[in-house]
């Protein structure tokens, strides 16, 4: 009983919570959900693979998010930086309908997630160095970076022949799932990894409750937030990277399109608070599986991707509630005044008799 | 001379005279550029072109004055269009009240925001937010085409043209300044505007003195939700159609003529005919664009977020400059 009570307040129980209702929905619903097949190859293959494969990206996004929202913050331009990132390495590798790369593969890469950090620089300096609220930092970024997309691009679509390229979302032979699950798993790791070996999440933590006190107790607060909008740029060019080599083209105006609600959805719904501080990883990705489950049960069930948040808009808000201090004081003021009226029900009904 | 121009800095107004100035100096290039420049009607035309974005301009004002915001302003204006011209396409009821119904319920999503805001103590972007997803989504649910507004009578209000000196002006225009004159009216001479830049200078001080923080909180977002609704007849009266895509980024543009303007973001500053002169900026910036005639309109978004971004690190080496300006002269009064 204890171990369920501990279980039920923990952070992980909405998340897994959520996910179990998707998942068992899905499984009633759709027919052969949870089948898993094995191809000649050894490629493993069926919807729950399909999910998780579609889920890296976000996965990706939410472990930046967590960062920034840790630290009080919010970075809503990753949606604009994914385009970038995808407009960058689309148009260095080129659409040469031969299939020739114009520029080294390896090189257009680095660049594209080059210039994914360099636009969270650009994040961190607005808010870390000029003290800019983050909201309208980003939403600087946000605008003009569709913009600055458009403009790489020249207003086109740039579709890439490259063979090679396709292997960054795709599988690569031999293995049983495709790239860009590693890739997630590679980037979970690395970030689980700093965070149980150094003092940096520590160090952001204490950014996101109390700067000023942070900073009297020697923590250099602007370096913090400066590292953290630099790493979530970091993970937004990784997704631009996974997203164009999913259609193997750069869709300046779609690539990456309300990737940033669905990435700040995915942590909130893994139990950080929005007001930063204590911040949960693991919450994080589960909550990303979850989001691109209920996106794919969406697209299932017919509703089509313009009309899709309208769904979120109400999950965000429903989160929002059940984190909120006051809604849940609220709550609890109602139920004991519910239970009062009916303990003195009660007693009436006592005297009566 | 020096503690001039230093007070100068530090004045309320600063942030609009550098606007105005900046307002006049891209006109008179203009001038010098190109001869259209002098025609009055393309002065005109920076009112009509931009008459729904003031609008929603005097909105989103309100939510930053008490240091909050609104992003939700571009999707209800969407959600506004694509509401009145499905009304007047698929049911019979007259145009006056199809438009008394999508103002109400502008109105209406705004107030839900705003208590959510207020009654919760949620943070203003995270519920805007979805606010603009949801209104966007909602607009596509309603119709994933374009709607054309064929109704005689609203396209005769589109018509509508009010000469003024050797030019003209529409209905949004008219619209828009009287929107201008009211709010500007509300927020310097009544009890509702002192309100607000109290609650914005200090929430908790305005707390402390007994001043309604939550209804004054609520009231701004229903503000803010019935110009974007009316911003959104006004976009209709120019655009004549109901499209999921209408209003995209508005909400930066209005954010970004607020703060150009000379709106602290921090709340507590700012007022209406900034907001005016921010919008009319980016129109002569616009303006240029279609003038030149080969630069991309993609350059509008980029040169607006650069022109936000300078101003808003002006605003906070102001806001430095006048802590270090009170701290002096309190140290000048204690010794």
């Amino acid at each position: 009983m204890d171990k369920l009570k501990s279980f039920t307040s923990s952070s992980l129980f909405l998340p897994i919570v959520a996910l179990a209702v998707l998942l068992i929905f899905n499984g009633i619903f759709v027919e052969g959900f949870f089948d898993i097949q094995i191809t000649e190859d050894g490629r493993l293959f069926g919807r729950v693979i399909d999910i998780l494969t579609r889920s890296s990206s976000l996965v990706i996004l939410s472990l930046g998010m967590t960062l920034v929202i840790a630290t009080s913050g919010i970075d809503i331009s990753v949606g604009a930086v994914v385009a970038i990132s995808a407009a960058v390495v689309c148009t260095l590798i080129g659409g040469r309908g031969d299939g020739a790369a114009e520029t080294p593969m390896a090189l257009a890469m680095l660049a594209s997630v080059g210039i994914g950090i360099l636009c969270g620089i650009w994040n961190g300096i607005l808010v870390a160095k000029f003290k800019i609220q983050a909201v309208v930092a980003t939403l600087i970024l946000m605008t003009a970076g569709r913009g600055i997309a458009q403009l790489l691009t020249e207003g086109q679509i740039v579709t890439v022949y490259y063979k090679p390229f396709a292997s960054i979302a795709g599988v690569i032979p031999g293995m049983p799932l495709p790239t860009n699950v590693f890739i997630a798993l590679a980037m979970v790791l690395l970030v689980v990894f700093v965070m149980k070996k150094t003092s940096i999440g520590l160090f952001i933590q204490s950014v996101g409750i109390n700067p000023t006190a942070a900073k009297y107790v020697g923590i250099n607060v602007t370096l913090v937030l400066f590292l953290v909008y630099a790493f979530s740029g970091f993970c937004a060019g990784v997704t631009g990277l996974i997203e164009s080599s999913l259609i193997k083209a750069a869709d300046a105006n779609n690539a990456g399109l309300n990737m940033e609600m669905d990435a700040i959805l995915a942590v909130a719904l893994g139990g950080t608070l929005l007001s930063g501080g204590k911040f949960y990883l693991g919450g994080s990705v589960i909550g990303a599986v979850t989001i691109q489950t209920l996106t794919t049960t969406l697209y299932a069930l017919g509703v089509s991707a313009d009309q899709l948040p309208v769904v979120k808009a109400i999950a965000v808000i429903a989160i929002c509630l059940i984190q909120s201090k006051k809604a849940r004081d609220l709550f609890d003021k109602w139920k004991s005044g519910r239970s009062a009226k009916a303990v003195t029900a009660d007693a009436k009904a006592v005297n009566k008799a | 001379m020096k503690k001039k121009i230093s007070e100068l800095i530090a004045s309320k107004y600063f942030s609009f005279f550098v606007t105005v100035i900046l307002f006049a100096i891209l006109y008179g290039v203009g001038i010098g550029m190109y001869k259209g420049f002098m025609k009055p009607q393309v002065f005109l035309n920076l009112f009509i072109d931009n008459a729904a974005l003031i609008i929603v301009t005097i909105g989103i004002t309100f939510t930053l004055l008490i240091g909050g915001i609104d992003l939700s302003v571009g999707a209800v204006l969407a959600l506004t269009c694509m509401v009145l011209a499905w009304l007047l396409a698929n049911t019979g009821i007259s145009v006056f009240a199809a438009i008394a119904l999508v103002l109400l319920m502008g109105t209406a999503f705004g107030a839900i925001q705003g208590y959510l805001i207020a009654k919760f103590d949620l943070q203003p972007f995270i519920i805007t937010l979805a606010g603009m997803l949801f209104c966007r989504g909602m607009t596509a649910v309603i119709s994933r085409e374009t709607i054309n507004i064929t109704n005689p009578t609203f396209v005769a209000m589109a018509d509508f043209r009010l000469s003024v000196g050797a030019g003209f002006v529409s209905m949004g225009v008219i619209i828009a300044i009287i929107a201008l004159i009211v709010a500007a009216v509300v927020l310097g001479f009544t009890r509702f505007g002192r309100n607000i830049y109290a609650l914005g200078g200090s929430e908790s001080s305005a707390s402390l003195m007994g001043l309604p923080v939550f209804k004054t909180k609520v009231s701004v977002y229903t503000i803010s939700g019935f110009c974007s609704a009316l911003g959104g007849i006004a976009y209709a009266l120019m655009m004549l159609t109901g499209y999921n895509l209408h209003g995209m980024g508005m909400e930066m543009d209005a954010i970004a003529s607020s703060v150009i303007g000379g709106t602290l973001l921090t709340g507590g500053v700012g007022f209406i005919p900034g907001a005016l002169f921010g919008v009319l900026i980016q129109g002569v910036i616009l303006t240029f664009i279609s003038f030149q005639g080969t630069l991309s309109a993609w350059w509008t978004k980029i040169v607006v977020g650069a022109l936000l971004c300078v101003f808003i690190i002006m605003q906070a080496f102001i806001t430095e400059h006048k802590s270090k300006l009170t701290a002096k002269s309190s140290l000048e009064e204690n010794s």
